[in-house]
């Protein structure tokens, strides 16, 4: 359950994987936050997370979510990225789910992750494939 | 701070029990543990809840049940904090007697789970992570605590052999709990055998969908030893909560639950006590994983040695530390909101020696541990026999 309002408020994130770097400390928020966990700090850098990484940890959701039903088994993963940031992220484009492990070099590309057919949303973002 | 005992406890079955509603179930354990310590009123009635608004459809908790019990005025109150909403009820209680704000309150928690299908309950449960930036990519709750284990497989070389053994442990120990939603002996190749939910955990490593409540009531010390006579008095000495980052991927470790750690080194800082101390302990062992992680966490085992600890059957009924005694969440069933409240009354039910056959002899100090999410949150209480 995706409000429009919601959806929209989200898109330099979803879109364009805009981050903000802590102008104090440096640490990387992805998503943004009014202040810096590590130092409090309240002053940000917009910048774009880099789109290459890897799987830091996995898992292979065979029951899933509303929504998500046509696009079982579904690998989700954690990655970290070469700034050190860590995303939650579908891995898309696997043959096999089971060539899935832990070390594995991916690629953030834009795809559709999920729709709404009854309000009529679809909804995009990032998924992960190997590189 | 006053010395807070728990002078009455109310566990009623936990199962799917369509023929009654939220505030039936509720109001039972209620009235069970008011019955339980002799008392017919109350200064203060906490409420845990998760999410009554998705489950049933109501909210206002505190008015509805009061209500229900028949003590409309009664200052109520509802308190949230995931799975872990048990848990933060009895901590509020206990900070009510402790202060003097309160004498005596009822500590509840209930969860209605069955009156919506499978499809609204894994929503309703998914709204304990973080919706916005683990939901909106298709993650359950299983999802996430399967990446959890396959994180502490990778480190540690935990087994899922190893964790279907916390499944056959708390399914054996639920069989010698009359309340348990589930009378099942299972094997490891059941659990292994078991439809694959989200890699690496099976089904049976998962704690089922349950509708429960259960309640226990507070006081001073003082007045326990009044209303108790010959039973001994339990006493809470020590209350831990904390929390952790919401999303997974924000967390430096995601071989141990931070929060949990911290919520029990709390509760031991405050009772004077330490993990070696400790005779029976009841964890959220919402996933066989949580279990083996949750152990680790508390300090009953170093990091990495919570699976083999199972498997060596440290932590039976009769091992070295009991964990689980009551079938845990995984056989007893987990109504999100009455589980932290339900291991305190385990906990209790252990220290006055009434357990029947799952009783772990001459336990006197035993500790409870509740979890909010996927270790969002963590709330540990530590209880003992009055000396």
């Amino acid at each position: 359950m995706i409000s429009p309002g919601r959806s929209w408020r989200e898109f330099p994130q979803r879109y364009r994987l805009e981050a903000a770097k802590c102008e104090t400390c440096g640490k990387i928020h992805y998503p943004p936050r009014v202040a810096c966990s590590k130092c409090g700090g309240t002053t940000f850098e917009n910048i774009t997370l880099p789109r290459e990484g890897k799987v830091v940890t996995f898992t292979i959701v065979r029951v899933p979510p509303a929504g998500f039903t046509e696009q079982t088994p579904l690998p989700i993963a954690i990655v970290e990225l070469m700034d050190g940031v860590r995303i939650m992220v579908q891995i898309g484009d696997l043959a096999d789910p089971s060539e899935l492990e832990i070390g594995m070099p991916v690629r953030l590309e834009f795809r559709r992750i999920s729709w709404d057919g009854e309000a009529g949303l679809i909804f995009y973002g990032h998924k992960a494939v190997k590189s | 701070m006053r010395d807070v005992a728990v002078v009455g406890i109310g566990m009623n079955d936990f199962g799917e029990l369509w023929k009654k509603s939220l505030r039936t179930i509720w109001a039972e354990s209620a009235f069970a543990a008011l019955s339980d310590a002799g008392v017919d009123s109350v200064d203060l009635i906490t409420i845990g809840c998760m999410s009554p608004g998705l489950f049933v459809g109501q909210e206002h908790l505190s008015s509805v049940l009061a209500d229900e019990l028949g003590m409309a005025g009664v200052p109520a109150s509802r308190v949230e904090s995931a799975c872990a909403s048990g848990g933060l009820a009895l901590r509020t209680g206990f900070a009510e007697v402790a202060s003097g704000l309160s004498d005596t309150v009822l500590v509840t928690g209930v969860e209605k789970m069955t009156d919506v299908d499978g499809a609204d309950a894994t929503y309703a449960l998914g709204t304990a992570a973080d919706q916005e930036w683990e939901g909106f990519h298709g993650i359950t709750f299983p999802g996430l605590y399967a990446m959890l284990a396959v994180a502490h497989m990778e480190k540690y070389g935990t087994t899922s052999e190893q964790l279907a053994a916390v499944a056959v442990k708390n399914h054996a120990n639920g069989l010698l709990n009359p309340h348990a939603q589930y009378h099942l002996k299972v094997s490891v190749e059941d659990v292994l055998e078991s439809t694959m939910v989200a890699d690496p955990l099976h089904l049976f490593d998962c704690s089922p969908v349950t509708d429960g409540a259960a309640a226990v009531v507070l006081t001073t010390v003082e007045r326990a030893k009044e209303l108790s006579g010959d039973r001994p008095v339990v006493t809470i000495t020590g209350s831990g909560l904390a929390t952790d980052t919401i999303t997974l991927a924000n967390r430096e470790d995601l071989t141990e639950l931070a929060a949990v750690r911290l919520a029990a080194e709390r509760a031991y800082k405050m009772a004077g006590r330490k993990p070696e101390d400790l005779h029976v302990v009841e964890v959220h062992d919402c996933f066989t994983i949580a279990e083996v992680m949750a152990t680790e966490a508390i300090g009953l085992f170093d990091p990495g040695y919570g699976a083999s600890a199972v498997e060596d059957g440290l932590t039976s009924l009769q091992g070295k530390i009991p964990v689980n005694p009551s079938g845990g969440l995984k056989s007893k069933g987990h109504p999100v909101g009455a589980t932290g409240v339900a291991q305190a009354a385990e906990i209790v039910t252990q220290l006055r020696g009434e357990a029947g056959q799952r009783q772990v002899e001459g336990a006197t100090i035993g500790l409870a541990q509740n979890m909010g999410g996927s270790g969002g949150s963590s709330i540990v209480h530590i209880l003992e026999v009055a000396s």
